[in-house]
């Protein structure tokens, strides 16, 4: 026992403090990408084609290319900024991703990016301080899965939130999904949606519960989950960071809801 | 024992001419002595071309076997002579429809139609849905026998599948696991490939594993190209694979130590994995390593600052880790929770053909990095750690001797002179013709690739054996005549991939 004791005091208090302060994230992270289509070439569509899983359409602003790009394809490798000489598409270090709709995750020069908003009215009140998930994994990698996992750890403590992982879809108030939703997984997602008491939430985690992610197309699967269920919450990432997935639940739940830069995270 | 065999080395590459082409009654019989002579079947399979191509593992020498055989509508069955084919057979007729006759134990793997036209290997009609899990199950029968189903949705943040206990009381006779929920599909969709895509989709095959399965796959398409990544871009590679490492052996053993109620090391290690998993994020800006490797080399390299930083940062954490683990197995309630539970078999894990860890466990000491080096350097000194009793102390105990071990390897290539800048991509055009197979050790055990590319220097075939692919058989083996409320345990002690096995 005082082994264990004098080991816990050994090992120390590392639950970073998100929200009040965001904890130091690697300087390499890919998190939201940025566009200056002024520094397009004309003419220019080597990121679209540099993207293996068609997440950039080039519109055109007056005479020049203007890239889009869909972050809910988008696996954040680093295939279109290194095709950019000009640098006019980067990615910056910006972890908050999760949007309300899947239409706002789009990410073109001049657009404000709409982070998703908190849960409206009853449902609010009823899951603003208490919100129970039925994780459901269907036809991932199971890398979502480790960065959802991970936000139940010490380090993150997500139960201060009132969110929490549960067992059962009879004890939900939503269904949190990873993958693309196999084939031989839709009737096990239908069934546990319809198995989570109303009111009820549906949060799409991971380029394959949104869109298919590198698997898009395959008929093995159904390309995300918004054919299936209705989708409250879109968090973009291949996987996303576990921040990126924390600051969008706490979006949901009305926990944070400006739209402006957060506290800058502390050196190191 | 050399006549049928082509020989080759890991990430190598061979002319399909080279390849010997044998009657299939020879194959089988060179498969079934060679398994005999102690080398494991790595693979079987066919080519969706009309052949059957074997894969034997020579571990001691460090070398692969390869030969193939026409490949008829059926023959009969290699796993009543050779169990470890159990699993590739039922593939083989999944995939290309082919009949093993007499197979013990005959059933779908993933559920899914075949990936050429012509007859389902079941007769189950074309107009009719497969639905997964629809097969036959080993039922027991009997007095206050009962049987206890579980998934595909599982109890908590876990990859879907279903888990079939036979029990009398508490004890388990048998536990049946019915996979495949996980598939989308990624062997049908490489061939004619390499595609665009294929690399995101290996490093996608297993996300916990996205460097073993990367790295195995650049080692099939440069061999295929003929080109050899630069030494500073394969030691970065090696650094990743450590940190994969590292990231999940200490995630498992605070897990296992959570299953047995002993919240402490459950609490640290939840907290050092994710500090292992942001040293690969420093490295490559994601956490599990995506982005990090291409074919023909990897895309970031490390300054010296870089590389100082990351040490200060791995010795922290490592000491964390190795004190940590060291309260876990310092622990007289964990101990007793830990041995004698789960136990296979040196015997029965051999003839399963385990590998990696759980076989390891059972004090074999096949190791990929050290018997089939692909680092360009040889592997790492001295003998792989190895436990006896292959119980659930076993495999967490070669879990924490391989963690200090990544701790040391890890370090040391920190202090090579890896690139500042990333080595970059060699150009790989694979040539026509050719097969190449990629191995890789990673956290759970060998992570194998087998390309085999047409005339037109594309995939004819592309094939993917994860180690759980093997290990899963040795999980149902460590249940029976265990307490069914010990399964958490075992499970966590093999923790195998649903999403590699099902692809």
């Amino acid at each position: 026992m005082i082994t264990a004791l004098l080991a816990r005091l050994r090992q120390g208090h590392h639950t970073n403090r998100f929200p009040a302060q965001v904890p130091p994230l690697p300087d390499r992270l890919r998190g939201r990408p940025v566009v200056d289509s002024t520094l397009c070439p004309p003419g220019c569509r080597a990121c679209a084609d540099a993207c293996a899983v068609d997440a950039i359409a080039i519109g055109a602003d007056g005479g020049r290319p203007a890239p889009r790009i869909d972050l809910g394809k988008c696996l954040f490798c680093p295939d279109c900024s290194e095709a950019c000489p000009p640098k006019a598409l980067r990615f910056t270090n910006e972890f908050r991703l999760a949007t309300s709709a899947r239409g706002d995750l789009e990410v073109a020069d001049g657009r404000v990016y709409a982070l998703g908003r908190a849960l409206a009215g009853r449902i609010r009140r009823l899951y603003g301080r208490s919100l129970k998930l039925r994780v459901v994994s269907a036809g991932g990698c199971n890398g979502c899965e480790v960065d959802v996992n991970v936000l139940g750890t010490l380090a993150w403590d997500l139960g201060r939130f009132g969110i929490s992982y549960v067992a059962s879809p009879r004890h939900a108030d939503g269904m949190l999904i990873c993958g693309g939703v196999s084939r031989n997984m839709e009737l096990a997602v239908r069934k546990t949606w319809e198995a989570i008491p109303g009111p009820k939430v549906c949060i799409a985690v991971g380029a394959c519960a949104i869109a298919g992610g590198p698997f898009a197309g395959h008929p093995e699967q159904c390309d995300g989950a918004a054919g299936l269920v209705p989708v409250d919450l879109f968090i973009p990432g291949c996987p996303p960071h576990p921040l990126t997935i924390l600051d969008g639940l706490l979006r949901l739940i009305g926990r944070i809801e400006d739209q402006a830069a957060p506290p800058a995270p502390p050196a190191g | 024992m050399s006549g049928p065999w082509c020989f080759m080395r890991a990430g190598g590459a061979v002319a399909l001419e080279a390849v010997p082409d044998l009657p299939l009654d020879a194959l089988r019989a060179a498969v079934v002595a060679a398994v005999g002579a102690g080398r494991r079947l790595g693979c079987w399979c066919g080519d969706g071309a009309g052949r059957v191509y074997a894969v034997l593992v020579d571990d001691a020498a460090g070398q692969l076997l390869v030969a193939r055989a026409p490949l008829p509508d059926s023959y009969p069955a290699l796993t009543p002579d050779c169990p470890q084919a159990h699993l590739f057979e039922r593939e083989l007729a999944e995939q290309y429809g082919v009949v093993p006759v007499g197979h013990p134990w005959f059933k779908p793997v993933r559920f899914h139609r075949r990936l050429t036209p012509g007859p389902d290997a079941w007769g189950r009609p074309d107009d009719e849905a497969v639905l997964p899990g629809v097969a036959d199950m080993f039922t027991v029968a009997g007095d206050e026998v009962h049987e206890v189903a579980v998934g595909p949705v599982h109890a908590g943040v876990i990859e879907p599948g279903h888990f079939r206990f036979q029990c009398h009381g508490e004890v388990v006779f048998h536990l049946e696991i019915n996979l495949g929920y996980q598939h989308r599909g990624i062997e049908r969709a490489a061939i004619g490939g390499p595609h665009p895509r294929s690399m995101l989709q290996m490093e996608a095959a297993a996300g916990d594993s996205t460097i073993a399965h990367g790295w195995a796959h650049c080692q099939v398409v440069e061999a295929l190209a003929g080109v050899a990544a630069e030494q500073p871009a394969l030691d970065l590679r090696a650094l990743m694979l450590e940190l994969e490492r590292l990231a999940n052996h200490t995630g498992d053993l605070g897990a296992l130590a959570g299953d047995t109620g002993f919240l402490p090391t459950a609490s640290f290690n939840g907290r050092i994995r994710g500090d292992f998993l942001n040293l690969s994020a420093a490295v490559c800006g994601s956490r599990l390593g995506r982005g990090m490797l291409r074919p023909g080399g990897v895309r970031f390299g490390l300054d010296a600052a870089r590389r100082e930083d990351m040490r200060r940062r791995l010795e922290r954490a490592g000491a964390d880790a190795v004190h940590s683990c060291r309260l876990l197995f310092a622990t007289a309630s964990v101990q007793a929770r830990f041995e004698d539970v789960g136990v296979v078999r040196p015997i029965d894990a051999a003839a399963a053909g385990l590998v990696g860890v759980a076989r390891r466990a059972c004090g074999h000491p096949a190791d990929a990095r050290r018997d089939h080096p692909a680092d360009g350097r040889p592997g790492p000194a001295g003998p792989a750690a190895t436990a006896e009793g292959g119980d659930v102390h076993a495999r967490a105990f070669v879990r924490f001797a391989e963690l200090q071990e990544s701790l040391r390897l890890a370090d040391g290539l920190l202090q090579r002179d890896a690139a500042a800048t990333p080595p970059g991509a060699l150009r790989c055009r694979p040539r026509p013709g050719h097969l190449a197979i990629g191995l890789i050790e990673g956290w759970r055990g060998p992570v194998l690739h087998l390309g085999i590319t047409g005339d037109d220097g594309r995939f004819l075939r592309y094939k993917v054996v994860d180690p759980s692919f093997h290990n899963w058989f040795g999980l149902m083996l460590a249940l029976r005549d265990e307490q069914i409320s010990d399964f958490p345990l075992c499970n966590k002690s093999f923790n195998l991939s649903y999403c590699g096995f099902d692809l």
